[in-house]
This record gives structure tokens, sequence and C-alpha cells, in this order.
């Protein structure tokens, strides 16, 4: 994981579903590129190719409320996105976004500061995120969970503690 | 120090004496739970190179999303879930003739009070209507859960929601759960455990809590709870292998809770949530008359018997309007035995209900798709914009109780009259 992620932000309101990201009928697939195609194509015309021009998703509330689907956090990595910024999450799109490699920030201050297109910078060992000459702190995801992260996911992880024989207690 | 329900399974899970809320354990699951997803755990397996479970008896496979297969996609991929289960010899596998995983589980006595449940699906709450921390996780988790048998938690604050009264004649469960959600939010229980309490309770059957636990998840909980009484006993004994493992886990009398909420039932009317937000609810007498084109009964918060049963008193001797098709899902083969068995489920038919296999049915958008500018009133637990189908297409969420009134006007429409 980069030790900065930059970027412009397109921004959502709060409790975006995870039936918003991807459609139900679109988890017969894993790869990020199939499900990119169809990502947030509830939200109507122009959805999700207008996102594609983004680096960052800023968020209200609840981002990634209801479905577990673990397919909501894939599609948005397929589409480009580095990050996704928040007031909050819903526990199930943290946990599976931390397992499937994508950074995740809950800043609720950040969000009424910005409008899309805005650029921000996030600065992961810092713990600050900059928009416009003022900076925001995130809280840190705590450190046994922030490895799963920095190796790029759970599957990886997991491989590496199974490489080395570390894991199963 | 006195422990809520969550910190004392986490803990025993953990194998710590005690835990305090935002600690992080690594904890181990009694059971873990896969459905229609179990193909992509079986992917991450392959990826990793994993060969082992850490214990197969801790799995449980239910194909009940999309079932039975309706593409050749749907095919390939539950036959790569039950070569899994072959191949590991999982015995709590269900094929696609059993039902919802959730009701499933817990009808043939695989989940009971004080068990650490997780599983690919958010609705896992629902196994704490028998006093069981359940919880949902994506597909790689439940992967890595398979392989090392444990996985990291943290340790959620406890918010109490106590129910004194009974609710008026033609209220339900699924009422008491619209209204807090409308007042709580999709996010009022965010990261925490919801532990109900409260005169009320005693009285309350084991369908209605389960309702209960369903709902609650669209508040955002990470887990609920029903403490265990002497009604999850009756329930669960004749169903459990071993009666002996049934060993309630309550709270203790000063643990501590973030917040206390009273609800009086008697005070509570039938509720609707509008498009497209659950949170979005409102007294049924701000929503009634509108037009319906579609009436579903069914999923893991109202397609239990009870559920059936209600919908069917209302129902019979009478004809559901021409304009409405009302799609009838049981929840699972021995719900709709004993649908069958009763009578209930003849008296839907005859009533102009389409009853289709158990399964989750229209809720996971499995049949009943809905056609640009349609509206649909269903006793599901979602009403997010394009779940069944156009996104052009409205869904109402109602109890039983308001679905069957409904489809017999054509409108959304009040219940009590029935009653």
């Amino acid at each position: 994981m980069q030790d900065k992620i930059s970027g412009r932000i397109y921004k959502f309101g709060d409790n975006v579903n995870s039936d918003i990201i991807i459609a139900g009928r679109y988890l017969i697939y894993i790869d990020p590129v199939k499900l990119a195609e169809h990502a947030f194509e509830m939200l109507g015309e122009g959805f999700p190719a207008k996102l594609r021009s983004f680096d960052i998703l800023v968020a209200g509330r609840n981002f990634g409320c209801g479905s577990a689907r673990e397919q909501a956090s894939t599609a948005i990595q397929g589409l480009g996105i580095k990050a996704v910024v928040a007031a909050s999450f819903a526990r199930t799109f943290y946990r599976n976004a931390i397992n499937d490699g994508l950074p995740i920030f809950e800043c609720p201050a950040l969000y009424d500061a910005v409008t899309e297109g805005d650029q921000i910078s996030i600065d992961l060992a810092g713990g600050l995120i900059s928009h416009a000459g003022k900076s925001y702190d995130f809280p840190r995801i705590p450190e046994s969970v922030a490895k799963i992260l920095q190796l790029g996911g759970l599957a990886n992880y997991l491989k590496s503690t199974l490489e080395t024989g570390s894991a199963p207690r | 120090m006195s422990q809520t329900i969550a910190e004392k399974i986490l803990a025993a899970k953990a194998g710590l004496d005690r835990v305090t809320p935002g600690q992080i354990v690594d904890a181990y699951p009694d059971l873990v739970m896969s459905h229609t997803a179990t193909w992509r755990s079986v992917s991450v397996m392959k990826k990793i190179g994993a060969k082992h479970l850490y214990d197969p008896n801790r799995l449980a496979i239910v194909l009940d999303h999309i079932s039975p297969a309706k593409t050749e996609k749907y095919a390939s991929d539950q036959q790569t879930s039950r070569n899994f289960a072959r191949e590991y010899g999982i015995e709590k596998f269900y094929d696609v003739d059993a039902g919802i995983a959730h009701l499933v589980l817990m009808e043939n006595g695989h989940v009971k009070p004080g068990d650490l449940i997780v599983g690919t699906d958010s609705h896992c709450t629902i196994y704490g209507a028998l006093g069981a921390l359940g919880s949902g996780i994506g597909y790689t988790e439940v992967a890595s859960v398979w392989v090392t048998g444990k996985l990291w938690m943290k340790v959620p604050t406890t918010i109490k929601l106590i129910l004194n009264g009974r609710f008026a004649p033609g209220v339900s469960a699924k009422d008491l759960m619209l209204h807090l959600i409308g007042t709580l939010g999709a996010d009022g229980c965010g990261y925490k455990s919801v532990e109900f309490d409260g005169s009320a309770l005693p009285e309350m059957s084991i369908s209605e809590r389960m309702t209960m636990a369903n709902l609650a998840m669209e508040m955002g909980s990470k887990c609920v709870f029903i403490p265990p009484d002497e009604k999850t006993r009756e329930w669960l004994l004749p169903r459990l292998k071993d009666p002996a493992s049934y060993r309630p886990v309550v709270a203790d009398q000063n643990a501590v809770y973030e917040q206390s909420i009273e609800i009086d039932l008697s005070k509570l009317t039938p509720m609707i949530a509008c498009p497209h937000q659950v949170e979005n609810t409102k007294p049924i007498a701000e929503v009634m008359g509108t037009r319906i084109d579609q009436a579903f009964l069914g999923s893991c918060a109202n397609g239990k018997y009870e559920d059936l049963v209600v919908a069917a008193n209302i129902l019979a001797g009478r004809k559901i309007d021409p304009r409405v098709r009302l799609i009838v899902t049981p929840g699972s083969k021995q719900i709709m035995l004993e649908a069958m068995r009763s009578g209930v489920l003849a008296t839907l038919i005859e009533s102009g209900a389409l009853v289709t296999n158990p399964g989750c049915g229209a809720c996971a958008g499995d049949g009943g798709t809905m056609a640009d500018g349609e509206v649909s009133l269903s006793t599901a637990n979602r009403n997010f914009v394009g779940r069944m189908g156009s996104n052009k297409s409205s869904i109402y969420l109602s109890s039983p109780a308001t679905l069957a009134a409904s489809a017999l006007k054509g409108v959304i429409a009040d219940p009590r009259e029935f009653f």
C-alpha cells in the first residue's frame, strides 16, 4: 500500500447501500473488471462511466450498508478508485474493504468541506487528509488489522501466513 | 465486572475471562454459514492454496439464493459448492430444496444460546433470536475462518431495547421493528450489539423474535439478542442433537449499556417502509391507498409458518384484487410442509396466491422481477432501489397482515379491520 493517496473526489450522500454499489444480479462475478462494468448502475444514466474519471469516493454516514456482499468493495476497486473516505461505514463494508485491500478512512469533518471534483491527499503515515489548505485527521485502523490492508487484502495475508506457517493455532 | 451477552460470548470464544468494548479479540466461531456465495469462498481457498479446514463440523452450507439454478452459471457455481461439501465431508450441507439458510439452520438445531456464528449474509443477526451472536462477513473472510478457525472481532458496546405492553390486534413484531428503524435510523445501532428486554418478551413467540433479530440489522446492528428463556428452551430442546449442550448465556445484572430505550408496544400502529430506504418509515395512515402491482410474502424476516398463518387468516374465503400478483415463498421446506398439512397453503392458493418453492425467492431477485413503474409490497427486510428488478420500480415493506389486507384491496390497506 502507498504512503500517500491523492486525487479528485466524487461525493455521495448518506446510506449508500451495497445493492446500489453492485446489484444482486451481478454477484455471479467476483472479477473486479466485470463487476465495475455494472457498479452503481442503479443510480441511472451515466453510471458507472462517470465515476472512472475520479480517484477517491467521499461519502456521508453508513456507506456500504445493507447486504454483506463483498463484491461491493471489489466493484469500487474495479472502477480504479484508490480509496473511500466516509463519515462512517457499515461494518460489513468496512471489513470487506479491508479484506479486499481497498483503503478506507472515517473522517466526518471532511464531508461538509468538499465538493465533487475537489483534490484531496491522504497521508497514511501521518493520519491526515489535506484539502484546500486544511488538514483533517482520521482514526487509524488497529495495527493487527492494518497488516491485512498493507498486504493487499485477506487472501494475500492468509497466503503469507500459510507459507510461513505462522498462522493457524 | 458485569458483562453483556455480547461481551460474555466474545470472551468465551476468544478464550478470555472478560473483554471490554473496543477491545479486538481473535474469536473462534462455533459455526460458519455460507449460502449461495459458497463457491466464491471455495475459489479463495484455491487461490491461496489452502487444502485443510480447521474443523469441517463447524461449516454449514445452504444453497438458498437463486434456487434451484436458473442459468448455467448458477448451476455451475452450485455444483462447485456441492462438490466442495462432498469432498470435505460437510455434514451440515443443505441443497436447493431446504430453504433460507438462517431458518434452516435454526430449525435443524445448529444454533443455540451462547454460540458465535458468522456467515456470508448480513442477516446472520437473526441467530440472536435463540441467544447466539450472529454477524455477517464477506466470502473471503469465510474462507479464512474455514482455514484458520478464527477471525478478529471488535467487542461492541450494547444498546438495550426494553419492550413493555402488548401489541394491539393487527400490529406485530414487524411493525415494532419498522418503528424502531425509522426512529433510530439505518445506522442507529451501527457497530453495536442490541439486547432486547422487558415485560413483553416472555409472551413473544420464537417466530416474532426471529423477525426482530433479523430486522435489527437494518439499524446497522453488529449482533442482536433476545435473551434465552423458557420459550427458547422449549423450542430448541427437541431440535438439538445434544440437549445437554443447551446452556443459556444472559447478561449480568449490572452490565453496562450505552443507552436504554423503552417502547410501549400497545401504542404502535401498522408501519410501512417507503421507497428506497428501510428507515423511511411511515404509519400506515399516511400511505394507505397506494396502488400495488405485486405482493411478496416471504423472506427470512417474514416467510415463517406463523407469518403464513396470519396472512391465510385474513385471506380465507376471500379473493385478492385481480390487479395484484400475490407471491408466497415459504421460508423453508419444513415451513412449507407444515403449511401444506394444516391447509394454510390451500387457503392462500384459493385466494389467488402463487406459491413458489422455499428459499429467498423474490427478495433476492429470484422470480417476481418488477418492471418499470411497478410497485411491490413486500414482507422482506429491504426496499433498496432495483432490489427486485427495474430501478424504476418501487418497494414498500410491511407486516404479513398488512400485506394480506393490501393484496385483497389492490392498494396498501390497514389490516386492523380484519382483527
